[in-house]
Order: structure tokens, then sequence, then C-alpha cells
């Protein structure tokens, strides 16, 4: 681990101030920064740590809840307005991690968790994200866990959280604040496709603080689910997720949300896809319609082909625990 | 002494050492501190094969708080005869790894240089700062590419069975009306135990050195050390009093033993070196197999002939060797069978023993075979085993000493409900879940090995029994105890066992399920020949209520020496001391096997493993759900104990057939998924109720104390009949382990 300075300010604007530099990182929870300063993936000169700024309150507001940056997973997990009005968001935060991480990992860290692609942690290898005209090895080589959507020349890696694929499903805004003023962000538009410029995860400009995440009114509480299918029952990242909401009268879908996690280098929405269920009886037949559309540029990098076919059935099953109203459950490891 | 705990054989004595884990008062050997001590960490090696061109350190010797920085250019001398390196547990044939010792680049993740410094972070961040050029060579990490390169060494291994074929296999097995033949393959797997190597080398500055190790073994980081740095036997003492977990990665010293040793050798001071998880990637692993099993048999099932062939990997420095083809002959009765191994080398580090070397591996595969077997004779794999039982060893056509199989397959059925299976592939579901129900054999070796112990009654009537061996998590300090307990009487609180220590009577390394059956005979010998002097002063004291008594005259129990014809009558074994005048009574026995007995009959483990698993017709989810695993041990000295190792056994089978698997990328040779989220072994969700039966062998002729060792055996069968339930549940037979959701889709 690099040396690095040390700062902890109580107020927002004082952090915002020492913010900006290309050295300079923000430390909350630490679940992932600090792992990869040990493995020498970041190498911040600057550490602000923002653990005591008034950012870890779940407030009622009158779009709908917002979640300070700083509320832990397991608290926003079981905060009761949240298991109420969008029990999807809960359940996909206890599919994450472990109780002890989610008891450390803040909501506005998780929106920046860095890919798990064994590429990029290894500094040993040649990374664009990394160290961006590096080259990208991962392709070619041992892509598991790699994109199936979405994917550039310059890196294949995928988003490794599952908070945020609930949070694209249920269309959250991302509140930020720097030294010049404040902006939201659309979920959709906070993460990014990697393209040529794969070192950027997100769209916060540089001295950009992640202050909250709204969510709109919109309850969800009878019509969801988030499936994640991965390589053990707990404790391990997503091959394919799923998250579905949607709202179901006299038999006919609307307002369908669907987003897929652990296939992109963003949580993964189609609107055309969800435009194609709304208005439209749940079978499984029309799930599978969904299915093709959204994977329909699918492409495998060798040892990921597998997933395309997993999102398929991941998506049609999602979809139907969603309508049947039959959310999978965390702790009963049987498909619902 | 009405609540002190009594502890014979077969009592579930929890363990002795648990409050001190507990309470954090048990010590790691990082968790050695002395004073002044120095930090170090390893720089390692980003190419699989070639030369250091360039090693520039003067960046990390520039950051305050950097010592030194030790490189192959500048390390102190040691020994260069390859001889010097070899332990006790090391292949025959070879030459051992030498870190820092010269240019060249053997492994990917090789130590090339290390970093010491005042503080591990500091340690740590000049280690980034090393700048090194390479030259690459060529090289080759995938087994599949060098199998037809695949050799018999010369020289076996030392503790390697040698397989042994019978009548001509080949033939048998084309003559057979019924046959199945495929090529099963294991993924290479990493021990990854819960701590990380550590070694601290204490200078105490009077020529002694005194180190903590994480070891399965004081006695051979003792051997090895010594040899390697020239140091004085008597000037070196190693202790590892506890291990958190080896599974046979410690057997060999790691290289941060040597690290440490030599960094303190060149500055003379207290150095501690720990390895990073990342790092405990760069040592000794399971190695990768391919094993190809051909099964002939007649129509109602009976094996006629087999061919059994197995290539597993091997460094370019040593010929590691594992048994592996011989499992599945010697089990099942048939008369002809071909057996073959061979090694074959890739650039990586030497492989080593993971728990049950070779037989969890070959007989996993073969166990799946038979399965295979069973489908194409459309019989019930149970009764496929049945039918070719057999009390004798049939590779070596011998008696064994006991073999209950017969037991554990009726008892485990029973348990498990075998009977109400449906045999055919995809008949049981529950809703959108299909259901298996798979099962297979295990069979492990019974193993002792010379071992002496010492036992030492204090004046104030404690007993301590000591031997070097290790206690790596299998309980050793509690069967320890225990033996003493049952063999002198003292209840438990009075009996201190003492380990770790290579100051300690000789015992070998703690591996191969052999220390109850090896340091418990030694401990059981050494309390016998104490009992016996503790009588013999007792009989001399003048007038004392024992003068002139016979053995056959008196007991022993509640710290006493009694009458048997008047038990009122006798002397407490701190009364005899008083009375003799004597501090304390000690005695050391070596306890070894007989060899020509060893060599008339077959001793080994084993057991029956039934388990179902889930398997989600959608989406290929699979989870064990149930396992009962019946295990044939000869005797249990403590059920509660045995029933851990063989819980851990278990789900060292189910990483074994679901997960476990270390990714190599072959186009740069380095293992990829080099930390603990991405090397996936089975977490408590993965994990379900275990059912642990024993069935008891009584058996007087294994080893003194009856004793067969349970550390190994739950991992061999579980894994197959894991996979076994998969095709049952789903028709899909997979002949890869680990078998991940994208090979059930």
């Amino acid at each position: 681990m690099r040396r690095f300075s040390y700062s902890r300010p109580t107020e927002v604007s004082e952090a915002l101030a020492e913010a900006g530099g290309e050295d300079v990182r923000f430390l909350a929870g630490g679940t992932n920064l600090v792992d990869l300063m040990k493995e020498n993936v970041e190498r911040p000169q600057h550490l602000v740590d923002i653990t005591r700024l008034p950012l870890d309150r779940i407030e009622e507001i009158q779009s709908g809840l917002k979640i300070g940056a700083l509320v832990l997973n397991s608290d926003l997990a079981h905060d009761p307005k949240v298991e109420n009005r969008y029990p999807l968001l809960s359940l996909a935060l206890l599919n994450g991690a472990s109780p002890q991480l989610r008891n450390s990992a803040t909501t506005g860290g998780n929106l920046l968790q860095r890919t798990r692609c064994y590429y990029f942690y290894d500094v040993a290898t040649a990374c664009n994200k990394r160290d961006p005209g590096a080259g990208c090895q991962a392709i070619g080589g041992l892509t598991r866990l790699h994109a199936i959507l979405g994917a550039s020349p310059h890196c294949i890696a995928t988003h490794p959280s599952d908070m945020c694929v609930a949070m694209a499903a249920l269309d959250a805004v991302v509140h930020v604040e720097s030294a010049t003023g404040t902006r939201t962000i659309p979920f959709e538009d906070f993460h990014r496709l990697p393209g040529d410029t794969p070192q950027r995860d997100t769209t916060l400009e540089p001295g950009e603080l992640v202050t909250a995440v709204e969510l709109p009114a919109t309850r969800f509480d009878r019509h969801y689910t988030y499936l994640k299918l991965r390589d053990r029952q707990s404790y391990a990242f997503a091959l394919v997720s799923v998250a579905a909401a949607m709202r179901l009268e006299d038999g006919v879908m609307t307002d369908v949300r669907l987003a897929l996690g652990g296939v992109a280098h963003k949580p993964w929405r189609d609107r055309d896809a969800e435009a194609l269920l709304s208005g439209k009886a749940p079978e499984r037949a029309l799930f599978s319609k969904a299915a093709e559309a959204i994977l329909a540029d699918a492409q495998g990098q060798g040892a990921n082909d597998f997933k395309i076919e997993l999102a398929r059935r991941a998506i049609v099953r999602g979809l139907d625990q969603a309508a049947r109203g039959t959310p999978q459950s965390v702790t009963d490891k049987r498909i619902a | 002494m009405t609540n002190l705990t009594r502890a014979g054989f077969g009592t579930p004595l929890s363990r002795v050492d648990g409050p001190a884990k507990v309470t954090g008062q048990a010590q790691y050997a990082a968790e050695f501190q002395p004073e002044d001590m120095l930090h170090a960490h390893v720089h390692t090696a980003r190419i699989a094969k070639g030369k250091i061109t360039r090693i520039d350190v003067s960046r990390a010797l520039a950051v305050e708080g950097v010592v030194d920085v030790l490189t192959h250019e500048n390390r102190p001398k040691v020994a260069w005869f390859d001889l010097k390196y070899k332990d006790m547990t090391a292949p025959l044939r070879g030459s051992p790894f030498k870190a820092l010792y010269d240019e060249n680049v053997i492994f990917s993740g090789q130590p090339i240089a290390l970093v010491v410094a005042e503080t591990p972070e500091i340690a740590r961040y000049a280690s980034t700062l090393l700048d090194v050029d390479y030259k690459w060579a060529e090289f080759q990490t995938d087994l599949a590419q060098v199998l037809d390169q695949a050799f018999v060494p010369r020289i076996p291994r030392a503790g390697y069975h040698k397989p042994k074929s019978r009548g001509d296999g080949e033939q048998a097995f084309s003559d057979a009306p019924v046959q199945v033949s495929n090529r099963y393959h294991l993924s290479p797997e990493h021990h990854n135990p819960l701590e990380m190597f550590a070694s601290t080398v204490i200078w105490e500055g009077d020529g002694h050195v005194t180190i903590s190790d994480k070891t399965q073994g004081v006695k051979n980081s003792h051997w090895y050390i010594c040899n390697a740095m020239g140091w004085d036997r008597d000037k070196v003492r190693i202790l590892s009093p506890f291990v958190g977990g080896a599974f046979g990665s410690g057997l060999r010293p790691q290289y941060q033993l040597y690290l440490a040793a030599l960094a303190a050798k060149k500055l003379e001071r207290s150095v501690q070196v720990v390895m990073t998880r990342q790092e405990m990637f760069g040592h000794g692993y399971r190695p990768e197999c391919y094993q190809t099993v051909s099964l002939g048999a007649d129509r109602e099932g009976h094996l006629k002939g087999i061919v059994n062939s197995a290539v597993t990997a091997t460094s370019s420095i040593e010929n590691y060797m594992e048994t592996v083809v011989n499992w599945g002959s010697m089990v099942y009765r048939c008369p002809d069978a071909k057996l073959d191994y061979k090694i074959a080398k890739v650039d990586t580090a030497t492989p080593c023993d993971m728990r049950a070397p070779g037989g969890a591996t070959g007989m996993n595969l073969f166990e799946v075979a038979m399965d295979e077997l069973a489908y194409a004779c459309d019989i019930d794999p149970l009764e496929l085993r049945l039918r070719n039982y057999t009390d004798r060893e049939a590779m070596k056509d011998k008696p064994y000493t006991s073999k209950a199989l017969h037991d554990c397959y009726e008892r485990g059925a029973a348990k498990f409900g075998w009977d109400r299976r449906s045999h055919a592939p995809r008949s049981m579901r529950d809703g959108h879940e299909l259901i298996g129900w798979g099962m297979a054999t295990g069979i492990w070796e019974a193993m002792m090995a010379p071992t002496s112990a010492r036992a030492r009654l204090s004046a104030d009537g404690t007993l301590e029994v000591a031997t070097a061996t290790a206690d790596m998590g299998p309980g050793t300090y509690t069967m320890m105890t225990q033996i003493a307990a049952d063999t002198t009487g003292l209840p438990v609180e009075k009996i201190t066992a003492k380990l770790g220590d290579s100051d300690l009577p000789f015992s070998p390394v703690q591996g191969g399920s052999m220390t109850a059956a090896s340091a418990g005979t030694a401990v059981q010998k050494a309390c016998d020949a104490l009992l016996e002097e503790l009588l013999e002063a007792a009989r001399r004291i003048e007038d004392g209520p024992l003068a002139g008594v016979d053995l056959d005259e008196v007991g022993f129990g509640d710290g006493r020496i009694y009458l048997i014809d008047d038990t009122k009558i006798g002397m407490r074994f701190e009364e005899i001391l008083a009375a003799a005048e004597m501090d304390s009574l000690e005695a050391t026995e070596l306890a070894k096997p007989g060899i020509i007995n060893m060599m008339r009959k077959a001793r080994n483990t084993h057991s029956a493993v039934f388990v179902e698993v889930r398997v989600d017709e959608d989406v290929g989810m699979a989870r064990v759900t149930r396992v009962v695993n019946a295990v044939a041990a000869g005797r249990i000295i403590n059920p509660k104990t045995a029933r851990s190792q063989i819980l851990g056994g278990v789900v060292f089978g189910i990483g074994m057939a679901l997960e476990e698997e270390t990714l190599a990328d072959h186009r740069i040779g380095r293992w990829m998924n080099h930390n603990l989220a991405e090397y996936h072994v089975p977490v408590n969700a993965d994990v379900p109720d275990i059912d642990v039966l024993f069935v008891e062998e009584q058996d007087d002729e294994v080893n003194p104390i009856g004793v067969k060792g349970v550390g190994e055996i739950g991992v061999v069968g579980t894994a197959a009949a894991i996979a076994n339930a998969l095709f049952h549940a789903t028709g899909k037979r997979v002949r890869e382990l680990p078998i991940t959701i994208d090979k059930l889709l």
C-alpha cells in the first residue's frame, strides 16, 4: 500500500474542498477501496474519510425516499420504508456480499464498486481500466465473470453490484455535489459502458461527491423479484442477476421494470423489452420474447458464452417470479 | 474430585484448547512479536518462466523505514547442494525450490525479492517500487498440452504406492459384455487455509534462534532450516503451537520460513514474514488430473476388467506423485486390472499433498465411473458395489486388519432411505426442482509412523504428555489428553498436552490421517511406562501400602494406585512422589508400527457416502441438501472431534464437486483467481445437515490403539456421490470437477 495522507472532515463543503485531484479518493466503508489499495490497483495520495459527513439518513421527501450516501447497506436493506415500498432493493442488497461487509459498506460506495475482473485486480497483467492504453488481457483469457452486453474491444468487465441493479430498475436518481454546485443524474446515466475509456466507470466528474440516491415514490411491493445466479449459494458475485418489478392490473402488466446484473459494464436496462411486455398478460412465451430481444446483440467471450443462455433463462424466470408475486427468497435457496 | 472430567476412549470430550482459541490466548505463528522485530514483504515474479535480467531495488531502499531488500544478487551464503533443501516430505527426485537462489524464474508468483522494513506497511509499499526486467522463456502450464510427455518416475516418492496390475485388464475389458470407458478431469485446487503462512524468526542474540512457524511438522521445519542455513541444530528451536488450518499445505516448509531465516541471518535481527492471500497461491496445490477409467462387466454388473490410467501435474523441478489409480482396484473384486499412473511437468510451483492426496482425486473420479457402470448395467448403484464386494484388498490380494465397509453401506443406506430411490435419472422431482440421490465408496489409508512421546508426572499430581506433532485443527491436543486420561485414570483437568515444539520428542509431520494412531499410541506407551515406574517407586516405599505388590494386583484411577482386592488401600500419585522424594517422574517411549505385520495385511479406512442434490430444472442452480457419510475407521477416540473431521471432509468434498478450481491463464502461465472472492470454497449456505455415522471396528492389528484416523476419509467419495446425484437428478453426466452451473445448463 502506498503512503497517503488522510483527513476526516465533518462538513460536505470541507470534503469537497479537498476533492478533485487525480490522486484523491473519498473513503467510506472501505470494503472495496482498501482492498484495491492493498493490491496496488488504487494508489491515492490523499484519502478524504467522509464517514463523519451528515449523509447517513433515510429521509421522506415529496418525490419519494432520499437515501444518504453513507447509509449502510445493512441499514438500508432492513429499513421498514424500504422493506415495505421497495422490497426489491432490500432483496438485492441482501444478495450482496456478507453481513459483515454490508455492515460496513455504504450506499454511495456500493455505487462506486469496481469490477471483479481478475485482470483488473492483478497488476502483473494488462488492463485498460487500471492502466489506460495498456490493453485488455481479459479478452481471450479467463472470461467467466465478463460482459455479454455492451462490451468494447478495450474492456469486457462487468459491474459487480447487486444494489445498483435494483436501483436501475427502480428509476433511482443519484444526487451529486461538487465545489461548484449540485446536480442529479438519472441512474441509467450514472454508470457507463466502457467504450474506449474503460478507466471511467461512471459519469461522475472529478471533484464530485455522491450525496444521496433518490427513489421515486412509485412503490413495487407485490410484483417484484431479485434473482441472482452465481457459483455458490451465497457470497459470490452474480454470473447473471435479474431485477424485475411490475404492476399487474386486470391480468395485464404495466410499468414493467427489468434490469440485469453481471452481464455488462453497468446495470443493464432495456426499455424496448419493457415496452414489449407492458400492456400484456404475463406469459412465459412473452417473457422468452423479451429475453430474446434483450439478448439479441449479446456476445460471449468464450468462457462466458453460457451466460447468454443463463441470462435468457434467468429473465424468463425472474419475470415469472415477479408476475406470480413470488419473489426469490434470500434464505430459502430453492429457486422460487 | 467430583466435578472433574473423566474421559476414556469414546468420550465426546470438547476441545481442551477451545477456550484458548475463542479467547485469543492461542498463539499463532504471526502472533509471536519479539521486540525490535523487522517485517518483510515478498515480491513475486510476474512471468511463468525465464530470467530476471535486472532488478533495481534503489527506489525501495530509499523509502524511510526500509532496512534491506534481499534478492538473488545480495542474499547471504546458503547451502548450494540440493540435498540440503530436502525436507522430510519432499519428493526424492528433483531439486527443491530455493527462493532468491539465482536469476531463474520457474513459476509465476515465485518470490524473487524480500523487502525488510520497520513495519509491514512500509515493507509492502516498498515492494511495489521494485523495478524488475525479465526475459521470458518458453513455458507450459496447461496439463492437457503435455499429456503426451507424461512419464513414470524411476524413483517414486516416499509413501507412494505403486499401482499393481493383475491379469490382462485390457483384454478382460474388451471381452466384457458391458463396457464403460471415459476420461475424467479434476481442476487444480489450492488449500486456502484461513491462516496465512507466517514465520517469525526470533534472533536471540546468543547464537540461538527461535522460530514460530506455521507448519504441520516442527521437526521437519527444524531439519530443513538448519540444513539450508547451515545452522547448528542445537541452537534452533521451532514453535508451532497452533495452526489455523493447513490441509497439507503445511507439510513442506513454505518459502516464508526460508525467507524470514535468510533475512534474519543476514541482518542478525528478528524478522517476520507473513504471506498475503495472493501469495498463498504461489506454493503447492492439488495437481490437475486427467484420468481414464474403463470398466468391463457382465450383465449382472460383476466387474471383469478394469483399465485405469491417470496423469497428474508436477513441476519442472521435482517429481511430485500421488497414489491415484489404485483405490478402485483395491476396493472391488475384479480378476483383471491394468493400472497406469504418470506425471507430466508444468511450469508451476511443485504441487503438494492436499487432504486425501491422490485418493480424493483418483477414487472420486473412479466412483463416477462406477456410477456410469451401474446405469450401463441398469443396476442400482449401491447394489453394484455390493455385487463387487470383497473382504480382501483386491489389488495386492491381501486380507485387511478390518473392513466394515459392508456395514457402512447398510447403515448409511438405511439412514439415508436409499431404498426409496427411483433408479431412472430425472425420475424424482419436487415442483421445478429435480432431485438426485447419489452414492459412492470412500477409502483411505490407516497409517502409523514412528513417534516418540514423553509423559511427566509432577509433584502436584499433574501430568504432562508431549510430542513434537502439530494440531492443525483435528483436535490433537484433545486426543493426546484423552488417551492420557484413559491410560492413567487421571481427570482431564490434571493433564496438559504439549506439541508444536521441536524440542519435544520426535513426531513426524501431521498428515496422512496418522496422528491419532501414531502420537496416540506413543502417548499411551509413555503413560504406561510412567505408571510402571510410579508403581515401582511405590513398591519400594518401605511400610507403604503398596510395598512389594505386583502390577497385576493394582489398578490406576482417580490419580491413585490401589489394590484391586481392596480399593481403599492405595496411594495417590503425588503421595508416591513425595514419599519417594522425587520432584517428578518421567518416561519417554517410541511407538512404531510392526513392519512385517504391516506388509502382511492391508490397513484402510472405508466409507459409504449418500447424497441428495436438488437442481432447478430451468436455471441449473444445484445445491446439496442432504449428506449421510458412514465411516469405518477403527475405534473412535472422541466421537465429537472425529465427527467434526468428517464434517470438514464432506465440506471439502462439496467444494471439490461444485466449486473449487484454481483458474490459470495459460497464455501467461499464471493463476488468476488468487483470492477468496473468486476462488470459491463452500460457504454456510452451501452446506446442508450432514449425518455422520461411525461403524466401529474392533481392530487389534492396525496399531496398538486400534485407531485408523479420520482426517481425510470424509473427502473421498463425497465429491463422487455429489456428481452421481447430479446425474441422477438431471440425466447429465459431467466428467469434470467442479461441476459448475454452466455444465448443468
